[in-house]
């Protein structure tokens, strides 16, 4: 295992991975520090979304899948065999694509974590609930109807939900796998303020398509092609002075 | 021309195809149902009785030339000689004439008239009675002629004083003495269990047996008090007699302990005739069977039929949903899983019968034999489990209607978007919990498509049920207070009563309406039973919805 410095929290070493026969990353390092934004960026297909959700081990669901190489959460692998798959999923917190909250009430759907985790205390889910829905900022839009429906709610206050969700157990690390795509430019503005305020507490790291939120909002970006990533810093760096001719391809948009 | 097969070749005639051949399925439910409901609800209204005078003497004596009937029904009776149009009429009086019914060519009648005064009178024995009331005679001589005023009240009074006591007499031989018998049967196994286990193990139990032997002599004794009490209320019920007369002139009389009901079918106005059809009608749910179930109501059909459905639909949620859990969720998707779905998918088609058998076999004999042996040895040759009962034939139809409830829960596990198990998963959820939590209630609306499905052929079969329990007559209802709780008791199932009436009944004629009411009770109580489920149905999906996506 690799030594681990302070500022370190994720360290993604020498990890390949297969969906069956097919390789679909390659030799990925990646370093990923406390309480910083990373987005990952690239063509669709490049992987992104299978190393981001390789970060919570969700991809064990899928059959057939393997890999080599490892990755370090926090000084620890999480593919060591003392690593329970559901408490580190606790440790890592998730936003989907496509909103999906449950079909419970609000209240229901932000203190699901601490349920399926046996904490039933009312008081403590109160503020729980309290404390995430402000921390997602929906507080004030909810704070009248927690017991509603969350189909009651607009998409973008859902996908805030589904944000509040995932911070609702203080998660680590916070994963978002394009968590605007299907919201329109309002609703993208609030999740990104959202993000700036999450940075303060969690580390978090972003799959987008969109290039300009990468570089509004994210203090590294990894760019992927085919697997590989074929840049890796500052994002500043990255945008502006890219070193590699596929990252200027891709930054100028001659592919996407 | 050119334009319409342009049309044609667009589908636009297709459309209307389609509209017709869903206008063709609702014309034949709909004629389906009037035509059971006007033959079902026939029996309940009350018809005029017409005085007949025929051009001849009848080969029967006691009709002689004249006689009282209800029309049935007009047949035309085309033979090759000459066609003529036959009435059948209702007569009753099945003791006199030999037969209820009676084909009557319209060119014998020579007068057709109602009479007034005439009288349907509903007996415990030989069906329905048609006459003209001449008096009342009590057995100490008084007499009370018809044309007095006191009359009408006085038939009354007495018919009263009658029921009051045969409700008596009900209470007497149901309660009171059905519970003396069963403390003497209970004694008696007792005895023999007792018996068994003094030879088995050898301990001395002689002090317990005579106990026992003396709570049976006791118990015989009260019974014989009881019989006494029954006899004397009969005699009091033998108080005065109904004196009668045929349409022939003939007279004849009737102890009014033989009475149930009465009405005169002439002297009604339409109000009274919806009252009584509607009394009738309730009479018919509420009553038990009688005479070969030719006459009374058929309540023990309806409850069987419906505490059967419940019992299977309680069976087979459980088996199904997990089954299903395990086959979507769980199992490796594989040759095996897909070998295991095509024959549960396969199972649904064996005929029913086959499930019937199969009860038999393993439920029965197997199941209920090797749990007389092991619970109750002291029973030899007695069978307790091992014979048909309500809860083998709910367990028989709820594996008839496993397959149906495990493809309808399967397809509803697979329509619970991926999204919100990888979501559930995320949040830390185990497999389980998830499933548990998330899946299930979203797939709960579909669970219950499977189950309304699984009733609506659970509750409509007979053949399996003919060889697992159902009974041609069982007043006592399948149910108790005390172990098993009736549960493996025989019973009586709408369907198979639709089945013996129709073709197992003496009085073929008689049952021919019944026929037709219990085809519609039938189907109504499927149709209640499944609007119950679609209500929780709804319920479920309004709760659990998805809201579009």
């Amino acid at each position: 295992m690799s030594t681990v410095t302070k500022n370190s929290f994720i360290k993604v070493n020498d990890f390949n991975f297969w969906y069956g026969k097919s390789q679909a990353l390659f030799d990925i390092n990646l370093d990923i520090k406390e309480k910083e934004i990373l987005a990952l960026i690239g063509p669709s297909g490049c992987g992104k979304s299978t190393l981001l959700r390789n970060l919570n081990r969700m991809n064990d669901l899928i059959e057939g899948v393997h890999h080599t190489g490892d990755i370090v959460l926090d000084g620890q692998s999480l593919y060591d065999p003392k690593v329970e798959v559901i408490s580190l999923r606790k440790r890592v917190g998730m936003v989907f694509q496509k909103y999906n909250p449950f079909a419970k009430s609000i209240y229901e759907n932000v203190v699901f974590s601490l349920r399926v985790a046996g904490r039933n205390n009312k008081a403590e889910l109160n503020e729980v609930v309290e404390r995430a829905l402000i921390g997602a900022g929906l507080w004030d839009e909810v704070k009248d109807r927690v017991h509603d429906s969350a189909y009651s709610l607009s998409g973008g206050q859902m996908q805030r939900l589904c944000i509040a969700r995932a911070i609702a157990n203080r998660p680590q690390v916070l994963l978002m796998d394009e968590p605007c795509a299907a919201l329109d430019p309002i609703a993208t503005l609030k999740i990104e303020e959202l993000m700036m305020e999450l940075k303060k507490d969690f580390t978090i790291v972003i799959v987008t398509h969109n290039l300009q939120q990468g570089a509004r909002c994210s203090d590294k970006t990894a760019f992927l092609y085919e697997g590989k990533v074929i840049e890796h810093g500052e994002t500043k760096q990255i945008y502006n002075q890219p070193t590699q001719q596929k990252t200027i391809d891709y930054i100028t948009g001659r592919f996407s | 021309m050119k334009k319409f097969f342009k049309k044609a070749s667009l589908g636009e005639s297709m459309v209307s195809m389609t509209s017709l051949g869903l206008a063709i399925g609702v014309m034949m439910t709909v004629g389906l149902l009037l035509l059971i409901l006007v033959k079902g609800f026939e029996s309940f209204w009350p018809k005029p009785i017409y005085e007949i005078s025929l051009k001849q003497p009848d080969a029967n004596v006691s009709i002689g030339s004249s006689l009282f009937g209800q029309k049935v029904s007009l047949k035309e009776n085309k033979s090759f000689e000459n066609k003529q149009t036959e009435w059948q009429f209702f007569l009753g009086n099945r003791e006199l004439y030999g037969a209820s019914f009676k084909y009557i060519p319209e060119d014998d009648i020579v007068k057709l008239e109602r009479a007034v005064d005439t009288i349907n009178l509903e007996r415990l024995e030989y069906g329905r009675l048609l006459g003209v009331p001449l008096y009342l005679e009590w057995h100490d001589g008084k007499k009370l002629e018809y044309a007095s005023a006191d009359f009408a009240k006085t038939f009354k009074q007495e018919l009263h004083h009658v029921e009051d006591l045969r409700k008596k007499l009900l209470k007497i031989e149901k309660k009171e003495m059905g519970y003396l018998s069963e403390g003497i049967t209970h004694n008696k196994d007792e005895i023999k269990r007792l018996e068994y286990l003094q030879e088995k193990e050898g301990i001395d139990y002689s002090s317990q047996i005579t106990a026992l032997k003396e709570g049976i002599q006791y118990n015989q004794d009260q019974f014989l008090g009881l019989e006494e009490q029954t006899a004397k209320l009969r005699e009091q019920q033998k108080r005065s007699t109904l004196h009668y007369a045929l349409a022939s002139g003939e007279q004849h009389e009737i102890e009014l302990a033989e009475i149930i009901r009465y009405y005169y079918p002439n002297q009604m106005n339409v109000f009274e005739k919806i009252g009584h059809f509607c009394i009738s009608f309730w009479y018919f749910l509420s009553e038990n069977p009688r005479e070969a179930n030719t006459e009374g109501g058929v309540f023990p059909a309806i409850f069987g039929t419906f505490l059967m459905t419940i019992l299977m639909s309680i069976l087979v949620m459980p088996f199904g949903v997990i089954a299903a859990i395990y086959l979507r969720e769980y199992a490796k998707q594989g040759f095996l899983v897909r070998a295991v779905r095509i024959s549960v998918n396969n199972l649904a088609g064996v005929p029913s019968i086959v499930f019937g058998l199969f009860g038999v076999g393993f439920f029965i004999y197997g199941l209920g034999g090797n749990l007389d042996d092991l619970l109750y040895p002291w029973r030899s040759g007695v069978p307790t489990w091992g014979k048909g009962g309500i809860m083998w034939a709910a367990l028989t139809l709820a594996l008839m209607t496993l397959p149906v409830v495990i493809v309808a829960t399967e397809e509803a596990l697979s329509a619970v978007p991926r999204g919100v198990r990888e979501a559930a998963l995320a949040c830390g959820a185990s497999k389980w919990q998830t499933i548990q939590r998330i899946v299930l209630p979203s797939a709960a609306p579909g669970i219950m498509t499977g189950l309304i499905l699984a009733m609506a052929r659970g509750a409509g079969e007979v053949a399996p049920l003919m060889l697992v329990g159902v009974v041609k007559f069982a007043p006592e209802l399948p149910i108790g207070t005390e172990w098993p709780f009736g549960l493996n008791q025989s019973f009586m199932h709408l369907g198979f009563h639709i089945y013996d009436l129709g073709f197992q009944s003496p009085d073929s004629e008689a049952a021919k309406p019944m026929v037709f009411a219990t085809t519609f009770l039938l189907i109504m109580l499927v149709v209640i039973l499944n609007l119950f489920a679609i209500k929780i149905r709804s319920h479920l999906s309004k709760k659990y919805g998805s809201s579009g996506f």
